[in-house]
């Protein structure tokens, strides 16, 4: 659905991003992941065509974004990092300009305005100026301005930043209740937000692509070993040497009271730790898998170079 | 059309819901009113004296006493306020970052800027359409000639959508509404007063000097003079401004 392909963007000396190549499928959520700076917000950009590229395609649905630019923005909901609201209009007026220059035929426009209030719970505030609404209604707002002409792929520039958790919560539920219906791009750099709204993800850092993939992938690549949490009532440090004899074992660390285990990709030796528990009756209090979480995948993606797929 | 028309439309109606527009407005009537009743007073101290005299009598013509020099004092508060009006227009859009919704929109930038400024120009239109209250009354105790007052009101027109022009070139190239309506006060007086340069230029210069003056121009309009050399003079402004405006979104948005 989203195709970009050796994208770059120089603002006069300064590479914003660099050579970005990455491709989302139509149905999925992906999230746009890096530091501040990183080239999110230009990459954007330059999908909505709101910036030419400096080099470089993007293709959304088939079209190129710098040669059939009307096509696209009419695919396209985008939600700015600043929400664009006139704070002088109501609501409903401000839904209605935007519906107007979405171009929505005028018939259609009340029945788009209404289903898009309800879509996203604006129906308290719709006859309200948007100066007079609250932080979390105005991010709400900006959703509604994207969606209002139904478009195929929602562009939204870090959805979450400065709600409250409560409203975190809410504005995320309702970008997964799109999974399926709609591709999207979001960026963040909460990393919580990736795992519990993407499909995918894309790492970039100083503009240049880190990783991209969907999450599974992504951790299977990255993580060389696997492991267990184990706690134990036994907390003699015989126990240590005992874990340390099994084979496979390739580490075992003590830590927050119980022991990490590790060992290489490919085997499963959960297995041979219980029947030892049990044979050298250490008693079992928690057995846990080590996934790699978000956090640890991007750390490393962000440090170690990356990888590329 | 249609776009121009949404554009326009949302333009209005943030004229009409900030102050701006009503104390632009009111400001400019209140002043209009001060000169008209000057003039008036001023022609009928003159019609009193002259009535002892018939041929002077005759001679005392309302457009040329009144309207010539109300048209003048107009089109300097012109002047004054049109900067205060165009200085929103693409100002505004960057700071709050609306373009960002503007220009993802399938608008074409010639859309956004015709929606702008048609709908500056109505404001502009409000303004001289109210003035004709007073102006009203001299038909009904006098009776001027009504060719060359249009005349003069399409001169105002003109050089009201000129400084508009004008005025949304340098509302484009900052984000600071002050900054821009500055320049474009200091460009309009200087245009104002190219003229003045005239007197002391020779040949080729100086018809170069008074071609290129707001003055110039108007001063012909006044008096009811349709001259198309000032028709396209004005049409070329008002052309040279959107042109240049687009050429500023077009490159800020390639650097």
């Amino acid at each position: 659905m989203i195709e970009v392909e050796h994208l770059t963007k120089k603002y006069g000396d300064l590479v914003a991003i660099k050579d970005l190549s990455f491709k989302v499928d139509k149905g999925k959520i992906w999230g746009f992941l890096g530091p501040n700076a990183a080239g999110k917000t230009t990459t954007m950009r330059i999908l909505t065509g709101y910036l030419p590229a400096t080099d470089g395609q993007a293709r959304v649905a088939g079209f190129d974004v710098f040669e059939e630019p009307d096509k696209v923005k009419r695919l396209i909901g985008y939600l700015p990092e600043v929400v664009p609201l006139y704070p002088e209009m109501t609501v409903q007026g401000y839904l209605k300009f935007v519906a107007e220059i979405k171009g929505i035929p005028s018939a259609e426009i009340k029945k788009a305005i209404d289903r898009v209030i309800e879509r996203v719970g604006l129906a308290p505030v719709r006859s309200r100026l948007i100066r007079n609404i609250s932080r979390g209604y105005r991010q709400r707002v900006g959703l509604a301005q994207a969606l209002i002409h139904d478009p195929e792929v929602l562009i939204l520039d870090e959805p979450t930043i400065g709600l409250d958790p409560a409203q975190i919560i809410e504005i995320r539920q309702l970008i997964r209740s799109f999974k399926g219906e709609r591709t999207i791009i979001l960026s963040t750099h909460i990393l919580a937000e990736v795992t519990q709204t993407c499909d995918g993800v894309v790492i970039i850092n100083e503009g240049q692509l880190m990783a991209s993939g969907s999450l599974d992938e992504l951790t299977a690549s990255l993580l060389d070993t696997d492991g267990v949490f184990l706690k134990l009532r036994q907390k003699s440090p015989e126990v240590t040497t005992l874990l340390q004899n099994l084979p496979h074992v390739s580490g075992v660390h003590e830590e927050n009271g119980g022991w990490r285990v590790e060992w290489p990709t490919g085997y499963d030796l959960r297995d041979d730790i219980t029947r030892l528990v049990v044979e050298k009756n250490l008693g079992l209090e928690e057995m846990r898998p080590l996934a790699m979480n978000i956090e640890d995948l991007y750390l490393k993606v962000i440090s170690g170079g990356g990888i590329r797929k | 059309m249609r776009n121009i028309w949404a554009i326009c439309k949302k333009e209005i109606q943030t004229y009409f819901t900030s102050p701006i527009a009503y104390v632009v407005i009111t400001v400019f009537l209140v002043l209009v009113g001060f000169f008209f009743y000057s003039l008036i007073w001023w022609f009928n101290s003159q019609s009193l004296q002259m009535a002892q005299n018939p041929y002077y009598f005759q001679q005392l013509n309302i457009n040329q006493m009144v309207f010539s020099p109300l048209f003048h004092n107009i089109s300097i508060i012109l002047l004054l306020v049109i900067p205060l009006l165009s200085m929103r227009l693409l100002a505004e859009e960057k700071k709050i970052k609306t373009e960002e919704l503007l220009f993802t929109s399938p608008l074409s930038i010639n859309q956004i800027i015709l929606g702008k400024y048609s709908a500056a120009l109505v404001v502009l239109l409000t303004m001289l359409v109210l003035t004709w209250i007073p102006v009203l009354f001299t038909f009904i105790y006098g009776n001027p000639e009504l060719p060359p007052l249009l005349n003069g009101y399409l001169g105002l027109f003109l050089v009201g959508a000129s400084f508009m022009a004008i005025g949304l070139f340098f509302s484009s190239v900052t984000e600071n509404q002050i900054v821009a309506a500055m320049l474009t006060f200091g460009a309009l007086l200087l245009f104002w007063v190219l003229n003045w340069a005239a007197y002391s230029a020779t040949g080729f210069w100086r018809d170069v000097l008074n071609y290129l003056s707001f003055f110039q121009h108007f001063d012909d309009m006044t008096r009811g003079i349709l001259d198309t050399s000032d028709l396209v003079y004005y049409l070329s402004v008002i052309f040279l401004g959107l042109f240049l405006t687009h050429a500023v979104i077009q490159s800020r948005r390639w650097r």
